[in-house]
């Protein structure tokens, strides 16, 4: 089995869909942080069957709403001297701004400069969102 | 400060008392025609549409108000690159109101985002047209005493066709309301709106490809355009566009007081000969055009007779 070694000051992203990793890999901006930064796809869970772990050592903006987009069951713990100290669980955010770009080539955000790329959460249940200028539907595809 | 969008800006309520209004001024415009003496619309389209714009302009100029504006994008600041933005932060110097027609969806309201003036979108690519509804309910509501219990057929291109889509919207919020859907498979309503709004409130619909078939049940037939400007490949343009050709022979199928809408221009889907059926009214819509945007523009400067 491979080991990757405990840490003493960070995070650790766990319970994330196996396969969703580098979605917050690069969502987060992790490749930009100077600490080291563990990914450990595929990992056995009771839970989940296999999951991914994404462990950073040191500090970053955790943006719980982008978790909480990428996948709402993800867990984090902020770990102090080695320890806990924390557990959060991003939510599902009403809103998601500058995460995800509309697809949509008649969307005003193709052409006008500096618009922020906002989303809204219009369905809950199916986790729908879509851009608020054009009203198209997000698509991961 | 109100601006309006898209159709459910306005709640039924507010839809309801800008009908009346515009109902009391089809009576007699005169009475309104210095309701805004010393007021102006800045009528900005950056894209060709003679009809809307002119509308907007008789409104304002039946109002006693001035009208300024750009007809095209290529006569307005946008060809020298200025953003939606920026244009109406100067906009909103020059003029009271502002009417937006943009060929890219969500223009009107990136404006409204930036304006101190209200925003009417006026067409916003295959988005939102919700002047065009609020004259699409009006000639409804005058000619048929009320916005309720009505088989309602919406033929043509109901895939990009934007006055179609705005009035679903805002039609299924009122009661008794049903579709009939007539459409080739390629301009099919998208799913969305079938998911999310006809079945989300339990509105009845069918789907038909050939109009006779549900034309003896339409209280209103809705006939649409196919828009070559939305479409990418010129082929499957000519091959769709004159697939429905309303005409004699099809509106002897329909009952004696169903009524036909078009948000012109027409091309070839309304044949010149029907024009003479007394059921055809969509140059009276035109009409009422004027009074739904007169009642419009009164209600967002916030002005009484």
């Amino acid at each position: 089995m491979l080991n990757i070694s405990g840490i003493d000051n960070g995070y650790v992203i766990d319970h994330i869909k196996a396969g969703k990793s580098m979605d917050i890999y690069n969502y987060l901006k992790l490749g930009q942080l100077d600490c080291q930064v563990a990914i450990i796809k595929n990992a056995s869970s009771s839970k989940m069957g296999k999951k991914d772990i994404i462990k950073v050592q040191g500090e970053m903006n955790l943006d719980l709403d982008i978790l909480g987009f990428v996948d709402n069951h993800i867990t984090v713990n902020v770990i102090r001297d080695g320890k806990i100290v924390e557990k959060k669980n991003p939510r599902l955010p009403e809103k998601v701004t500058n995460v995800i770009r509309c697809k949509n080539p008649r969307c005003i955000t193709s052409v006008e400069r500096g618009l922020p790329q906002i989303f809204r959460l219009t369905d809950r249940h199916t986790k729908t969102y879509r851009c608020i200028y054009c009203e198209e539907k997000f698509s991961s595809k | 400060m109100r601006h309006l969008i898209s159709p459910l800006d306005l709640s039924v309520e507010e839809t309801e008392e800008i009908l009346l209004l515009a109902e009391d001024i089809a009576k007699d415009p005169t009475r309104y025609s210095q309701v805004c003496k010393g007021k102006k619309i800045a009528t900005l389209f950056y894209e060709p549409s003679t009809r809307t714009r002119l509308s907007f302009e008789s409104a304002m100029l039946n109002l006693g108000g001035n009208v300024l504006g750009f007809s095209s994008a290529d006569s307005s600041s946008a060809a020298k690159g200025e953003s939606v933005a920026d244009t109406i932060r100067v906009v909103s110097c020059y003029a009271d109101i502002a009417a937006i027609r943009h060929p890219k969806e969500g223009a009107p309201y990136v404006a409204s985002l930036h304006s101190s003036i209200p925003i009417i979108n006026a067409g916003d690519g295959g988005h939102q047209h919700p002047t065009q509804t609020l004259t699409d309910l009006l000639t409804i509501h005058a000619l048929k005493g009320s916005i309720s219990n009505l088989t309602i057929g919406l033929c043509g291109d109901l895939k990009f066709g934007r006055t179609v889509h705005s009035l679903i919207n805002a039609l299924v919020r009122y009661p008794g309301i049903r579709f009939a859907l007539i459409s080739p498979e390629e301009l099919k309503l998208p799913t969305y709106i079938k998911t999310d709004v006809l079945e989300a409130k339990n509105v009845p619909y069918i789907e038909a490809e050939v109009l006779e078939d549900v034309m003896p049940e339409l209280d209103i037939l809705y006939m649409t355009r196919v828009q070559k400007e939305r479409f990418f490949n010129e082929e499957d343009y000519i091959r769709l566009k004159d697939r429905y050709i309303l005409d004699k022979v099809k509106m002897s199928y329909a009952k004696e007081d169903m009524l036909v809408l078009h948000p012109l221009p027409r091309v070839n889907e309304i044949s010149v000969e029907v024009d003479d059926d007394p059921r055809a009214v969509y140059f009276k819509q035109a009409q009422f055009g004027v009074y739904a945007r007169m009642a419009l523009i009164m209600k967002l400067l916030g002005l009484s007779l």
